[in-house]
């Protein structure tokens, strides 16, 4: 073992070995998630507060790959209340979208598993815990109450067929009982105009490829709204799309927000669309969440080095620096994590307690809570 | 010019020299453009960029210019009905024309569909023939080079591409998406080659544990990075970035915008930057094109364009950039009527249906394009004299 080997190697016989072991795992998981008949109470559950929508319960989802387990996400609670937008920022491989998926069970398995926590989901009259729920269950959710806009849109469009036929499927797949092809055609093409899509009659005849970055993005958006789902996740739903449609798309959601009470589970690294969105913002950082409050709290008063770096890294218009702020460093190997805090390495503001183990959650405020050694002080002062 | 004071103050954002370290930044700005041999912002001396005699008038290379692009075309037909039958055309680039110099940065700004992807491809000669004008490539017309002679031609011209999704092979491994082309084109001695990779994942962000991974197994930012390392480890002359950091947090979008910078300051690249995120655009370019519906209405160096946007839809785009403060006002510039259609653009001003300073003459001539201070071009007729 003490050869010289770059980080992160792996002999080929090291590499069988965890291969062999990740299939016992996976399969045995594979195995409790395919059985037939499962009883509702094995999945039913409560929420902790009627008012949220879902709750994210000490969720761990990892990948059981042949170079090692990446504990994508490792631990993450947070809530998304009923009618309200939380807004999740965090560093580019942080876990968000892997999040997300697993509300939508979407994730690419068998080497993606939900290994520990809940993900409760509140459906009125009964809760849910999805990372128990049987596949033919969950696929009545996904696209009816559950809906997500993907990051990238060619992964939800099919390269081979034409739009128009995309978004109808969509349609009669989920509300098109008893509507003729002509009503699920005028549907389309209302949907394909209320997300901002000139020529929506040329557009429904043409392929994903020949359509802009941004129009496939906007087609992506149509077919997610498609069934007025109470639950949107938005994993970067603008970043294709110039401000002006970009503000036209926001606006949209946000009145489909209002009609229908549906939350918003809101992905991006734009922190002015988050200013403008969320109500409530989470900060994450290498599969855990580093600071979570409300929009006011993370943009007055970020408490977290990681979220007071990344708000200097923003450039702003009209303001002018020679050279962007960047924050120096790198995330740790998702594999192979430190068993101190994981912003450490990177960190400039670190305190003579950052070499313990991985700081426990600190209450700022009712709503304010951070992950980190500086407030561990002000938690003692609060009485916490 | 009343009418233009008017809609000048629609726009709070426009931002003046202030402070005493913006004024510092200022005069480092106009001395770096100066050393870049631009014309400083909003000052004397006009070396016209955009140039626009006669449309029809071929091109005559000027050594200055990497790239000189001259009412470029593109545009795909429509097929329908049962035999598809080509039933009309999209005009996705409708007569383009710029120029941009060595080792400056042009930003590329715009409604999305209004042509920007296309005319990036359209000028690399990746999406077959064009329709009309002209492409000098240091003084080389691109379409007129042989398919092998495009070839060497493809290692000086790279593009970033806006879907990395959809531009990575999923059978490869990331350490060998990056190196093959570089290998093809034995840029780098076999002894250097794997050391010459880790350098070019290193700067993009990238570590060496990704280097066998596949391409499914990265988040959306960790594949657009996985595109500007390809693109990079050619030592390209000119790269189109398309969208480059959009998928990227703000922190690696730094430290990705730095790079970029850096190798333009060691190797004088060359970028034409597409991007729907304004503080970059300004961050990073030198000149700034608008683009509206397959046209170029507004054109000039960054700090001129910025500080005094005059095309009535450059303000409405300004005006909806989002601030990051969750309290902040947000005076948007709403844009009335649907976005027309590039099969069938409106007739005279393309922008007229949308406009709320359109007149009668907006609706049947089209504007042409104008001076309205030395360097900075706009095409509407609020700013005929
Ligand atoms: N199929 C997979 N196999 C192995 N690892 C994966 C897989 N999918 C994701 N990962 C890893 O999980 C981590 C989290 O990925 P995720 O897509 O959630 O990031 P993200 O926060 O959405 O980032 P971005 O902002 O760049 O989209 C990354 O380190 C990624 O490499
Ligand atoms: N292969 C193609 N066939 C037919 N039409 C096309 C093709 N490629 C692009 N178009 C059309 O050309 C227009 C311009 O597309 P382009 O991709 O250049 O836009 P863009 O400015 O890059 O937009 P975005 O910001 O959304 O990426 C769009 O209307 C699009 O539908
Ligand atoms: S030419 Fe007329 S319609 Fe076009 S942008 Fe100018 S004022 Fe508006
Ligand atoms: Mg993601
Ligand atoms: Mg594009």
């Amino acid at each position: 073992m003490a050869k010289n080997k770059p980080e992160g190697y792996l002999s080929a016989r090291e590499s069988r070995r965890i291969s062999k072991e990740n299939r016992k795992i996976t399969s045995a998981m594979e195995k409790t998630r395919k059985r037939k008949n499962v009883p509702e109470s094995e999945y039913l559950t409560t929420m902790h507060d009627p008012n949220n929508a879902v709750e994210f319960d000490n969720l761990h989802t990892y990948f059981f790959t042949d170079a090692g387990t990446v504990k994508s996400v490792d631990g993450v609670t947070f809530e998304v209340p009923i009618g309200k937008t939380v807004g999740v920022v965090g560093e580019s491989g942080c876990g968000k979208s892997v999040t997300s998926l697993s509300l939508m069970q979407l994730l690419q398995r068998p080497q993606g598993q939900i290994v520990e926590g809940e993900i409760r989901l509140n459906l009125g009259d009964k809760a849910v815990n999805v990372a128990k729920m049987p596949d033919k269950e969950m696929q009545h959710l996904r696209g009816n109450y559950v809906s997500m806009i993907f990051q990238e849109p060619m992964t939800s469009l099919n390269p081979v067929f034409r739009i128009g036929d995309q978004v109808d499927e969509v349609i009669s797949l989920h509300n098109g009982e008893g509507k003729s092809k002509e009503e699920v055609k005028a549907r389309t093409i209302e949907l394909l105009e209320l997300v901002g899509i000139a020529n929506s009659e040329g557009v429904y005849q043409m392929f994903p490829h020949e359509l802009s970055g941004g129009m496939r993005q906007r087609v992506v958006i149509a077919m997610a709204l498609a069934c007025n789902p109470k639950i949107i996740i938005a994993d970067e739903p603008t970043t294709a799309l110039d401000v002006t449609i970009q503000a036209q798309v926001l606006d949209i959601l946000r009145s489909l927000k209002d009609k229908i009470n549906s939350s918003i589970m809101f992905i991006t690294h734009d922190l002015g669309v988050i200013a403008e969105m969320a109500d409530y913002v989470v900060v994450m950082y290498a599969g855990r969440i580093v600071e979570k409050g409300t929009a006011e709290d993370i943009f007055y008063h970020p408490a977290h080095p990681y979220t007071i770096g990344l708000m200097a890294s923003k450039p702003v218009v009209g303001k002018q620096v020679d050279k962007l702020y960047s924050i120096p460093g790198k995330v740790p190997n998702p594999i192979n994590m430190p068993d101190y805090c994981y912003f450490k390495d990177r960190c400039e503001m670190c305190v003579s307690g950052c070499s313990g183990a991985y700081p426990c959650e600190v209450s700022l405020s009712e709503t304010h809570k951070v992950s980190c050694y500086r407030y561990y002080d002000e938690a003692k002062k609060g009485g916490a | 010019m009343g009418v233009n004071k008017g809609i000048a103050d629609g726009v709070g954002r426009a931002h003046g020299a202030s402070t005493p370290e913006e004024l510092k930044y200022q005069t480092e700005k106009r001395e770096e453009r100066l050393k870049k041999g631009l014309q400083p912002a909003g000052g004397t001396g006009t070396a016209p960029v955009m140039a626009s005699s006669d449309p029809n008038e071929p091109l005559v290379y000027d050594p200055q210019y990497i790239l000189m692009v001259k009412n470029l075309k593109k545009y795909f037909p429509i097929k329908g009905g049962m035999m598809s039958h080509v039933v009309g055309q999209v005009k996705a680039v409708d007569g383009v024309t710029f120029n941009l110099k060595r080792g400056t940065t042009m930003g590329l700004v715009g409604e999305s569909g209004c042509g920007k992807t296309t005319t990036g491809r359209t000028i690399l000669r990746l999406s077959g023939e064009k329709t009309g004008g002209q492409v000098l490539f240091n003084g080389q017309e691109v379409y007129d080079l042989s398919p092998k002679e495009m070839r060497s031609m493809r290692t000086k011209m790279q593009i970033i591409f806006q879907d990395p999704f959809s531009s990575l092979s999923p059978r490869l491994p990331v350490g060998e998406i990056i190196g093959e082309a570089v290998r093809e084109h034995n840029l780098v001695q076999k002894s250097e080659f794997n050391a010459y990779i880790d350098q070019v994942m290193d700067n993009c962000g990238l570590q060496p544990f990704h280097k066998d991974r596949y391409p499914h197994e990265f988040s959306g930012g960790q594949r657009q990075r996985i595109c500007i390392a390809r693109a990079l480890a050619l030592n390209p002359e000119f790269v189109v970035c398309d969208e480059p950091v959009s998928a990227l947090d703000v922190s690696i979008q730094a430290q990705i915008i730095n790079l970029l910078k850096e190798l333009q300051e060691k190797y004088s690249l060359t970028y034409l930057f597409i991007s729907h995120d304004l503080s970059v655009v300004e961050h990073i370019s030198d000149t700034v094109g608008v683009m509206y519906l397959g046209n170029l209405v507004e054109y000039g160096a960054t700090e001129d364009i910025f500080r005094n946007p005059l095309h009535p839809y450059t303000k409405a785009l300004f005006s909806a950039i989002p601030i990051p403060d969750p309290k902040a006002k947000m005076n948007r510039i709403v844009l009335e009527g649907s976005i027309p259609s590039p099969a069938n653009p409106p007739s005279g001003c393309k922008f007229h249906t949308r406009c709320k300073y359109c007149t009668e003459r907006c609706k049947k001539e089209a504007p042409v394009q104008r001076e309205v201070e030395p360097g900075h071009y706009v095409v509407c007729h609020l700013f005929d004299k």
